[in-house]
């Protein structure tokens, strides 16, 4: 890592403190992820991934940005990758999901508010993330409340730009989002200096639905029994989509793809086929925040499925429509899809328990785990419809609230290993 | 024969099971060390049940420390003991609350003693044994009295707070004021009966319901109860804190 020290340093990195969280980060990686068996192959990319992860793809940013590409900095599924890579920009997602720069937060922030945003502006103000600081500008957007207001604040550190997110879906919310889309296209093209072309949006929206679809046949294998690849793999892949070059990305996930199948005609499996099948449901899991898993893949069982924003809602169908030539049918396109992600902040929301229930049968599911973080309102709320409609279906629910600390862990352990028993 | 151990957050309790009865129990800390808590509760339990090591088949531990103790054949958690346990002591049994030092768990029971669901307390202390033991303190009356003084009271004192720390600055205020340490007693049982039961609520209460756990010793809190939730509990042959050690002893035998 030494050969980074310098490259820290001119970025404006608190190099003690970014020195004690990668060995943290190190020491949980290995305790998390190296003591798994069965690994496949193919993950030995995202293990490498992960060892880089604040070095030699921060020097490819910072290399990008000597070229004078920009780096946009982004928390949420709504903000459309495709506008930002049409201007030649890289995206990376920089949701927090680490304890160790709360406490950073939490010297601005009140305490009761959700552990990912608290990491996030955490990271910041504590000068630890060099993705924050990699970054010229954030793309904010309207999602949740503490979201809204904690952007305000962070934008006297970083500019961050907003980008309004509706709360419905009828006629004129979708016109509401398309015109916010065009006037991000605006924002990415003055920022960047160039004008969007439909030949370079075009290419960007095939570029984003082959990491779609490579993640969604990620997934789709992930319904056979015996399992190919663990809940923890799976998750870690979708959460290095946020970060890692798109291209580079969709063909390791492929190459993963391809081995894994191999794997379900061979009848390879990482866990006993009687091993219990959990989906989760609910709020986002940022790296590093494993937790949750970890517990389950622990206590005997598996995770076949996220329905979270780190999981199906990042690559959900349909991918954007590729037929539109034009600009205007290509913005149309994207708003149409972005707009069809089915997140707690807006109501009615009932395709979400529409699908939460069809998860359930498709990745042949024993029982749904709904996982919330401490203070996000508008899942914490949601459960009780999905409760009421998994009751009805006869699915098992368990819920989980919590945040990043582990003093928790005893008693979410006795919560899921019971769980089990239950469902067993 | 079988043996279960419960090593709880704050109490180690193990039961020996001599041809489907308890043949022995004990109940000590676990303040000190949660592994040799286990082995010291099981050693005791073995003592009073007047046999041998050797003659226990199987051992399955339960509670927060399950996994530390090195010698279980299984470990189960304790909302399938409380369920187990229970169960075994009246077939009739559809719910049980068990509050102990640090969690409250509600536990409901299919007619063959399976759990089919439950709930328990987030990671706040409010609604425990722990919380209890924080309030006796502060007011200076001894743990095991509390339940028989605060039916003395006729007039409960309303608290508020549901959190531990402000329950004590509020139960301090109160003192300062004047207020009756029965009253006081009465007030925090009222309280922790006001949250456990609304989780009982929420989970759909269904008879018959037993109370476990530690906590269940205190009449107090009892009473507390079967005011809340306007039900009686049913009555449990053995002492209430060991039901999850025996539950856990009866899956021994089982496994
Ligand atoms: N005689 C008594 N009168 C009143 N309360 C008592 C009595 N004996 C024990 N308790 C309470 O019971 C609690 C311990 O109960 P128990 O043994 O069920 O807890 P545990 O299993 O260690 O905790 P947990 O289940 O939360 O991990 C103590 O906090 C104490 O307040
Ligand atoms: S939960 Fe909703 S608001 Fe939060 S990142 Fe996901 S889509 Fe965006
Ligand atoms: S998890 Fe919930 S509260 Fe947190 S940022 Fe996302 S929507 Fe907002
Ligand atoms: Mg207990």
């Amino acid at each position: 890592m030494a050969e980074y020290t310098k490259m820290w340093e001119d970025i404006g990195l608190d190099l003690k403190r970014h020195d004690t969280l990668l060995e943290a980060l190190g020491k949980i990686y290995g305790d998390v992820y190296m003591t798994q068996t069965n690994r496949p192959k193919g993950m030995e990319y995202f293990d490498f991934v992960v060892s880089e992860v604040h070095g030699l793809r921060i020097k490819e940013l910072m290399e990008h940005k000597e070229k004078g590409g920009k780096v946009v900095g982004t928390f949420c599924v709504y903000v459309p990758d495709e506008i930002i890579t049409a201007a030649g920009g890289i995206s990376v997602g920089l949701c927090g999901g680490a304890q160790f720069s709360i406490p950073d937060a939490e010297t601005i922030l009140p305490t009761n508010l959700c552990p990912l945003i608290k990491s996030a502006v955490g990271f910041k103000l504590g000068k630890i993330c060099p993705y924050f600081e990699a970054a010229d500008f954030l793309a904010g957007e309207t999602t949740c409340d503490g979201k809204k207001k904690a952007w305000e604040i962070l934008d006297n550190y970083i500019p961050t730009y907003i980008m309004e997110v509706p709360q419905k879906k009828d006629a004129i919310d979708r016109e509401l989002y398309l015109k916010e889309i065009k006037a991000f296209k605006e924002k990415m093209e003055k920022e960047a200096g160039v004008t969007i072309t439909p030949e370079v949006l075009g290419e960007k929206i095939k570029l984003m639905n082959a990491r779609r679809k490579a993640l969604e046949r990620l997934y789709e294998l992930r319904k056979s029994s015996p399992l190919p690849i663990s809940g923890k793999d799976a998750c870690l892949i979708s959460q290095i989509a946020f970060y890692d070059d798109p291209v580079r990305f969709t063909s390791k996930v492929n190459e993963l793809c391809d081995e894994l199948e191999k794997r379900v005609k061979n009848g390879k499996g990482v866990i006993e086929p009687t091993a219990p099948r959990i989906l989760v449901s609910g709020c986002p899991m940022a790296v590093p925040n494993w937790k949750l898993h970890h517990i389950v893949e622990t206590s005997g069982a598996t995770i076949v499925c996220e329905e979270t924003c780190t999981g199906t809602r990042y690559f959900d169908t349909p991918v954007v429509d590729e037929t539109p030539t034009d600009i205007d049918g290509q913005l149309k396109a994207i708003a149409d899809r972005y707009l069809n992600i089915k997140c707690s902040c807006f109501t009615p929301n009932d395709d979400r328990i529409d699908q939460i229930i069809q998860f359930a049968k498709d990745y042949h599911a024993d029982g749904v785990i709904y996982y919330t973080l401490q203070f996000c309102l508008t899942y914490n709320v949601e459960y009780e419809k999905v409760k009421r409609a998994l009751d009805k279906e006869g699915i098992p629910l368990l819920k989980i609230e919590t945040d990043y600390s582990e003093e928790d862990t005893g008693q979410l352990k006795t919560r899921i290993e019971g769980f089990l028993e239950r469902i067993s | 024969m079988f043996a279960g151990i419960d090593v709880g957050s704050l109490v180690t309790k193990a039961v020996v099971l001599r041809d489907g009865k308890v043949a022995g129990y004990s109940i000590i800390s676990s303040r000190t060390n949660p592994r040799k808590a286990g082995e010291q509760a099981l050693e005791k339990a073995i003592t009073n049940a007047n046999c041998k090591r050797e003659d226990i088949k199987c051992i399955v531990a339960t509670g927060y420390g399950r996994s530390s103790f090195s010698f279980a054949d299984k470990t189960v958690t304790e909302l399938t003991c409380h369920a187990t346990g229970a169960h075994y002591l009246n077939t009739e049994i559809r719910t049980v609350i068990d509050i102990g030092g640090q969690d409250s768990k509600v536990i409901k029971l299919d007619e063959s003693g399976k759990m089919s669901d439950f709930a328990m307390n987030d990671k706040c202390a409010a609604g425990t044994g722990r919380f209890l033991e924080v309030m006796a303190q502060a007011l200076e009356v001894g743990l095991d009295s509390m339940g028989e003084f605060s039916l003395k009271s006729d007039k409960p004192c309303s608290l508020s707070s549901i959190c531990t720390v402000f329950a004590e600055t509020e139960v301090i205020s109160l003192i300062a004021s004047g207020a009756k340490k029965k009253d006081i007693v009465a007030g925090l049982h009222m309280s922790i009966a006001r949250r456990v039961g609304s989780m009982a609520k929420g989970l759909g209460l269904q008879k018959e319901i037993a109370f476990t756990g530690g906590v269940a010793k205190n009449s107090g809190v009892r009473s507390a109860f079967e005011e809340f939730l306007s039900v009686k509990f049913a009555p449990i042959s053995e002492d209430p804190q060991i039901i999850g050690a025996l539950g856990a002893a009866l899956v021994a035998s089982k496994f």
